[in-house]
């Protein structure tokens, strides 16, 4: 049973169903760093099968197992997806040195319509500067509906985010977001440790849930990425709708948006 | 004889009046002298399409505008109001 202490709380989780996303600084320790970057440069972490338990894939032994198996990295897991999910796929990330072209923009997988949610790491074992990259990531992007590098147009949002960040950086994002590895403008590869997992259980408060009612979730769940446009309105509309999921709770609203929408009468008058 | 070749700026609006904010932003050169990318500019060029239109820019493409197909009147996808503009600018040769 994991320690609640390690769990995320219901500003963090807030904070991921408006974001996409939430960040860790330096979280992993720099042995673990220097381990697991080495284990990339030799090509050395073995791959599982997707849908196997995330827990049975790589040994306590293994530099990227034991990242994994960190009691924050654990707490996060167990917030998001539930205490026993499923590898579905690693990618060791790579850009060469001195590579002037980003990847174009794109979100992983195809069209993926569940409330249901997948989870992908992000995770940099070396210090990654801007002008190494790293990975950027739309905030807020993740309930588009868009299949893989439809998005290849877009060059440059509002309030693009690119991950510049010292070793032992952790993102978790959700499933859907939009993302581009940047240009890398040093004499070093970059590498990025890419991990997606699958629920086992109903993702329904799985996370420390002692501050459910902060007065601050409503806020948290109306930012504005400015990227949208008019569209922000349908952006907390989406957040609404997926937060009742998280909580479990079909009544919960944010400024009326949907007990608006939801206002059917159905009683009729008498005639007087 | 001068050679001509176009550069495209894609420019997405906060609404569909061009007058209103770009919100995202893309280039492409045909003229080769630069090379537009992912994550290369943190500010738009211009402010609107308008102010893209006082420096030169031919609007060459106007979003078409429909009513939300139901049962996706809740559903983001791609960015709505997208203007293509074009200059047609010399090359050496």
């Amino acid at each position: 049973m994991i320690d609640k202490k390690y769990l995320l709380d219901s500003k963090q989780m807030a904070n991921f169903v408006a974001d996409g996303y939430l960040r860790f600084d330096e979280l992993v320790p720099t042995a673990l760093n220097e381990a697991v970057h080495a284990e990339m440069e030799d090509h050395g972490i073995g791959r599982g099968t997707a849908g196997t338990p995330l827990s049975e894939v790589w040994s306590e032994s293994s530099p990227i197992g034991s990242v994994f198996r960190l009691p924050e990295v654990q707490g996060m897991i167990h917030s998001l997806v539930g205490p026993d999910p499923l590898y579905d796929h690693h990618a060791v990330h790579t850009v060469q040195a001195a590579n002037e072209r980003g990847q174009h923009w794109h979100a992983d997988a195809i069209i993926d319509t569940r409330m249901h949610f997948d989870i992908q790491f992000f995770y940099f074992a070396h210090d990654t500067p801007r002008e190494m990259g790293g990975t950027m990531i739309l905030p807020g992007s993740h309930y588009r509906r868009i299949c893989e590098s439809d998005v290849a147009r877009y060059h440059n949002f509002l309030e693009q985010l690119p991950i510049v960040c010292k070793a032992g950086t952790v993102f978790v994002v959700h499933h859907g977001i939009w993302h581009c590895a940047q240009p890398n403008l040093t004499d070093r590869m970059r590498y990025m440790f890419k991990l997606r997992l699958n629920p086992t259980v109903r993702q329904m408060c799985l996370w420390n849930i002692d501050d459910l009612d902060d007065p601050s979730i409503p806020g948290i769940l109306s930012k504005n990425h400015k990227w949208y446009g008019n569209d922000v309105r349908l952006e907390i509309v989406n957040r609404i709708k997926f937060w009742r999921f998280l909580i479990g709770d079909d009544k919960f609203d944010v400024g009326y948006w949907m007990g608006r929408l939801e206002n059917l009468p159905e009683n009729v008058l008498e005639a007087a | 004889m001068p050679q001509l070749r176009q550069k495209i700026l894609v420019l997405y609006l906060h609404t569909p009046d061009l007058n209103s904010n770009v919100v995202a932003w893309s280039m492409y050169d045909g003229t080769g002298s630069t090379t537009p990318t992912t994550g290369d500019s943190d500010k738009p060029p211009y402010n609107s399409v308008v102010e893209a239109m006082q420096h030169g820019w031919r609007v060459v493409q106007f979003p078409q505008q429909f009513p939300a197909y139901p049962g996706m009147e809740y559903s983001t996808s791609y960015l709505r109001f997208e203007y293509i503009l074009e200059k047609m600018e010399e090359i050496d040769d």
